[in-house]
């Protein structure tokens, strides 16, 4: 019975050693999985999570296990890949409303050219100066709408992006039938 | 675009779930008249018994899990495993333990793990192992063939055995006998020479006398299935290979300590696990290379089991044991996909 | 494996993993000769009817333009033009529904016809083509607008440019038409048998390929005979061999004929010109003839009416533009009991609800379904796993783990299965018996891939440019207080000499907003030197100028005051200046605008 219990012991004693040893002898500066998490966000800095940017919810996430469904912009595939990547259970899609693509859009006869949107834009997306028309660089706006409340005069709104031929995606497949049999397709005239 | 976008492609289907196992079901009937006509009753007894709890059971379930019971129950599965679960069984089984079988087989092994396609273990096999170490006498206690009984069950006798437990004439050890494998097990262990124990009117041609026909009836159902290309050739060919390499190996360098492999084959479940279910497509590898690897494992094992295991039948536990590796299998022998390098061209 | 029939000249065949047995269905269209078809009211001509770039139109709404004339000329490399069809005068260039499994629409020339089929002139025929540069000969097959008439659309010119480091060896013509239901190919070899080995000669040429293998499956006994006659009377019968290959789904795809030909696979995500081969459609060959003999450009192609669902199943010459509705009606209409009408074959082809689409050069069928030819599959069961996909697959691969993956939404493993090397031939869709719509789920990973790799590049980019930005604002207030730094510094040193400077030196703010103010006038002052006026807002037209007026009024209206200094990043720190709205803007937005200015 002693033996038992000095044997249990000592090997609780050589276990902690090594443990405490590799702790100190390989630890890892900075946070590489912040980075990670960084990565797969979308950057579009919009604060929809809560968080003022990509990287502070990175670093929530890494350190403070903050929920992985917060990233509005990432929608559910952000959300798989944080879940793959953590090895955390994906939650509830549920939370995510998946939002279509949308870029802002300023109605130049009401802009009063007061440069309150270029220095919200986190990307620098809105072109102008003062008291000159800003404009929105379509191809640069990641549709955070962080431009929207600046504005004094309200003359931004979000324009979702049209899908085109180009850009159609097929759908996940429907778990019901196809098309009813009755209906026959309409022939509709140009 | 109105409606629901569906891809091509836009042809009939060629092939259905319920097709598939109501061809499983005819090939099983050419064995099942033969057990029944060597054993009796019991078998019929007991597969419509197993059959009704396993439909029933499967749509309470389906009902707990807030799932449309009929085009579940309809796909014919739960069927087709109540049928391979009665055939396992001993036709004198009290019907409490069929229940419990068929239950542990559709509910836990199959509905628990999501249903059809989803489970990882055969729930035929995998209830009829539950039954066997749990109630190992009742499971081990089967009735000779008519040719060599010294009293056949009746229709009526068979009945009062399930349902109410009753030996006919009171007395079990006067009905019951031990199944050609349990026999030779018993034999052996005694340090008799298979010389002497084939002696025994017990032993027909190859197998056991009229459990050997067993097995050849199975084998005509099989070679059905396989005409009908519901199944392929790789695991029923692998098992048996598998099988006979290796009883052929040990009797060759004892033939008296170990049986002719073509006992191995026609005794016990070897042709029906090589046909029905080996073959059970939902835990079984999907690659040829790794049916054959499969296949051949499976039929390695039961020899292995058999000779120097605990139970003298080895079909289920080799079957239970390769689904356990059946994905790892599956993930070595992928098939050289078109354009990429390897093997020829 | 030996070619089936003795009569033929035997010859080593290879075979593809998988495949199926359909019925063919080419007896309910490949009976009777190619019908004519009548110029069509209008002509809905896409804008892009190739892979690649969307071309650009050369007319204008109300131009007139005749048959075979350029209307939009093609814009980068792997480009090709698209010509008017008919005579007649342009009267929109807008987005019209396109065949496409979306339904969307696209950019379209759309022609109203005159019905005078006047020609355009067209380019000389180059009947001396083997004294020609084949660059020349490409030149000329790309602008006669060709493009592969398979299906794939590729544009022919950019294909039969495989570069110096690909020797090419053999042509392999693709007669196999391997799809149910489609006769068009067929009909093709029996009519213009003789335009088809034209256009081999042309393209052994133009590559400098020793060999041509032509592979015709067995079920079109009419057409194989009518080559091998052409072929026997064609001066390169020596290089030219008619193979016939058994019939087997999908054996008509470029990778599984070109294995089952010459016995080599294409190297996966390669093309056919690494192993030394080219391969071209028997319509783009018989193209390739009009272009470079002709000078035609590809402006019809023969189009299958087909499916138990039309009255009067056929073959038709169509003027590429053509709407649908017209070749249906040609046909006798839609029978009542029409299930699907479909673009292309039942294995690929996709569902069309609109009639008024236009035919391209690339759609060859147009498929009227009923019921009993398509039925409706039903719920889709779990998977049982039997194999049966993995069995059928033509490039090898595992359905059923792509199935798994693309249901769990997990691109990364399907793509470690190679969905990329996926043909979406739906053999194993036709084969499943739980009826899962697998080649959907492989559709759909594909272009959801190729969209989450578009994302993540907008996102790096995004990225970029936000790092950009907060360096920006991290040097504009390094050199801000660098300035303020260097001008307390001098007025140290100099204590009394300007009341201005004592001035700036109390109030940082104005000492920038005074010094941007001498730099614009110095900057005035110069430009006025050289005679230049800046035109920022002196001399404005009328219009511009109510606009900055109404501006200036919206602007007081708002609050604002007037902003002191002009452009610049400069002037956007001087924005704090700016007094936070006080009438016009709401509560809450005052104080997030005052605390974004913060």
């Amino acid at each position: 019975m002693l033996i038992a219990i000095l044997a249990i012991a000592a090997l609780a004693v050589v276990m902690g050693v090594l443990l405490g040893y590799s702790a100190l002898r390989f630890r890892v500066e900075g946070d590489p999985v912040a980075d990670q998490i960084e990565a797969v966000l979308p950057q579009t800095q919009c604060a929809q999570c809560g968080y003022p940017g990509c990287r502070p919810y990175a670093e929530a996430v890494a350190k403070d296990d903050e929920a992985i469904n917060k990233c509005v912009p990432g929608g559910e595939a952000v959300m798989l890949a944080l879940a793959d990547l953590l090895g955390r259970d994906p939650g509830e899609a549920g939370g995510i409303v998946e939002k279509p693509k949308c870029v802002a859009v300023i109605d130049d006869n009401e802009c009063i050219g007061c440069t309150l949107c270029l220095q919200a834009c986190p990307v620098d997306a809105i072109m102008g100066a003062a008291k000159q028309l800003h404009g929105i660089i379509a191809s640069e706006c990641t549709g955070c709408e962080l431009c929207l409340k600046p504005c004094p005069v309200e003359c931004i709104h979000m324009r979702p992006i049209e899908t085109t031929v180009r850009t159609w995606k097929w759908p996940f497949p429907a778990s019901q039938p196809a098309r009813p049999t009755e209906t026959l397709p309409q022939a509709k005239a140009a | 675009m109105t409606g629901v976008v569906v891809s091509s492609p836009h042809s009939a289907r060629v092939n259905r779930v319920d097709g598939v196992m109501l061809q499983v079901i005819l090939a099983l009937i050419p064995g099942i008249l033969a057990m029944t006509w060597l054993f009796g009753w019991g078998l019929l007894i007991n597969m419509a018994l197993a059959v009704t709890f396993a439909v029933a059971a499967e749509a309470l379930v389906l009902r707990l899990r807030g799932r449309p019971a009929l085009p579940v129950l309809s796909d014919l599965s739960a069927v087709v495993t109540a049928m391979l679960l009665a055939i396992a069984i001993p036709p004198i089984l009290p019907w409490w333990l069929t229940l419990i079988g068929v239950l542990f087989a559709i509910v836990v092994v199959k509905q628990l793990y999501g249903g059809l396609g989803y489970n990882p273990f055969n729930p035929a096999m995998a209830a009829y192992v539950f039954l066997l170490i749990s109630w190992p006498v009742a499971m081990t206690t089967w009735l000779p063939p008519h040719m060599l009984a010294d009293q056949a069950l009746s229709f009526m006798d068979s009945l009062r055995a399930i349902f109410l437990g009753v030996a006919p004439g009171g007395n079990w050890d006067a009905v019951t006998a031990a199944t050609p494998l349990g026999e030779m097990r018993n034999q052996l262990g005694q340090n008799r020479m298979i010389e002497e124990i084939r002696q025994s009117p017990l032993w027909g041609d190859f197998g056991g006398r009229g459990w050997e026909w067993v097995g050849n009836w199975f084998l005509l159902g099989g070679l059905y299935l396989l005409w009908k290309r519901i199944i392929t050739w790789h695991i029923p060919v692998a098992f048996i290979a598998g099988l006979l390499v290796i009883a052929g190996m040990f009797w060759a360098l004892d033939p008296q300590t170990h049986p002719f492999p073509a006992f191995h084959l026609f005794s016990g479940g070897a042709i029906l696990g090589a046909f029905f279910i080996a073959t059970d497509p939902v835990t079984a590898c999907t690659t040829k290379k790794g049916q054959l690897i499969f296949g051949a494992a499976i039929g390695a094992l039961v020899f292995v089991i058999r000779t120097w295991g605990g139970y003298p039948d080895a079909v289920a536990f080799a079957v239970l044991l390769m689904n356990i590796a059946a994905p790892t299998i599956d993930y070595y022998t992928q098939p050289r996909v078109y354009g990429h390098p390897g093997a020829g061209k | 494996m030996q070619a089936t029939q003795p009569r033929f000249k035997s010859r080593q065949l290879w075979q593809f993993h998988g495949g199926i047995h359909v019925p063919d269905q080419k007896a309910v269209s490949n009976a009777g000769k190619v019908q004519p078809t009548p110029c069509p009211k209008i002509l809905i001509l896409p804008l892009q009817q190739h892979i690649g770039a969307p071309a650009n139109p050369v007319v204008k709404v109300g131009d007139r333009v005749l048959k075979g004339q350029v209307i939009a000329e093609p814009r980068g490399y792997v480009c090709a033009p698209v010509h008017a069809s008919s005579s007649g005068t342009v009267i929109a260039i807008e987005d019209r529904p396109v065949p496409h499994p979306s339904g969307l629409s696209a950019p379209c020339v759309v022609i109203e016809t005159d019905g005078q089929e006047a020609w355009v002139d067209l380019p000389e025929p180059l009947t001396d083509y083997e004294s020609l540069d084949p660059a020349v000969l490409r030149e000329r097959i790309r602008a006669c607008g060709v493009v592969g008439m398979g299906g794939a659309s590729f544009p022919t010119s950019v294909k039969l440019n495989p570069g110096k480091d690909h020797q090419i060896h053999t042509l392999v013509v693709n007669g196999a038409e391997c799809e149910p239901y489609i006769t068009c190919d067929d009909l093709l070899m029996r009519e213009r048998s003789g335009d088809v080995l034209q256009g081999i000669r042309i393209l052994l040429h133009l590559l400098g390929a020793r060999q041509c293998l032509i592979g015709i499956e067995d079920n079109k006994p009419e057409a194989i005979e009518s080559m091998r006659l052409a072929r026997a009377e064609s001066d390169i019968r020596d290089r030219v061999e008619i193979v016939v290959i058994p019939t087997l789904y999908p054996s008509g795809g470029e990778k599984q004929l070109i294995k089952v030909l010459t016995g080599r696979e294409v190297p996966s995500h390669g093309i056919p010109a690494q192993i030394g081969v080219v391969c071209q459609n028997v319509g783009t060959t018989a193209a390739v003839a009009d272009a470079v003999l002709r000078g035609r450009p590809l402006i019809e192609r023969y189009v299958t009416v087909t499916g138990r669902g039309v009255a009067k199943p056929c073959n038709l010459n169509v003027r590429v533009g053509t709407p649908a509705a017209d070749l249906i009606a040609q046909c006798g209409g839609l029978r009542r009991n029409l299930r699907k009408l479909v673009c292309g074959g039942p294995m690929m082809g996709f569902e069309i609800d609109n009639q008024a689409i236009p035919i391209t050069k690339a759609a060859n069928c147009l498929l009227a379904l009923t019921p009993a030819e398509s039925p409706d599959p039903g719920p889709a069961l779990p998977c049982i796993r039997c194999g049966r996909c993995a069995d059928a697959c033509p490039a090898s691969l595992l359905p059923q783990q792509l199935y798994w993956y693309a249901r769990a939404k997990d691109l990364d493993r399907v793509q470690d299965y190679n969905l990329f090397d996926c043909i979406e031939c739906g053999c194993c869709a036709h084969v499943c018996p739980s009826h899962i719509p697998l080649v959907q789920y492989y559709r759909y990973a594909k272009t959801e891939s190729w969209a989450r790799e578009q994302e993540k590049k907008k996102a790096d980019h995004a990225k970029a440019r936000h790092a950009a930005k907060l360096e920006r604002q991290e040097r504009q207030e390094r050199e801000r207080q660098a300035k303020l730094r260097s001008r307390k510094e001098a007025a140290k040193e100099k204590p009394a000499t300007q009341g201005q400077a004592a001035h700036v030196v109390d109030d940082p703010k104005k000492a920038a907003i005074e010094a941007a103010r001498q730099r614009a006038a110095a900057k005035k002052a110069a430009l006025a030197e050289e005679g230049v006026i800046p035109k920022n807002t002196e001399d404005l037209a009328a219009a511009q100028q109510q606009q900055v007026a109404a501006a200036q009024a919206r602007r007081r209206a708002a609050g604002l005051r007037e902003p002191e200094a002009k452009a610049g990043p400069e002037a956007r720190d001087t924005d704090q200046t700016h007094q936070p709205p006080q009438t016009k803007a709401t509560g809450p937005k005052a104080e997030t605008a005052s605390e974004e200015q913060a």
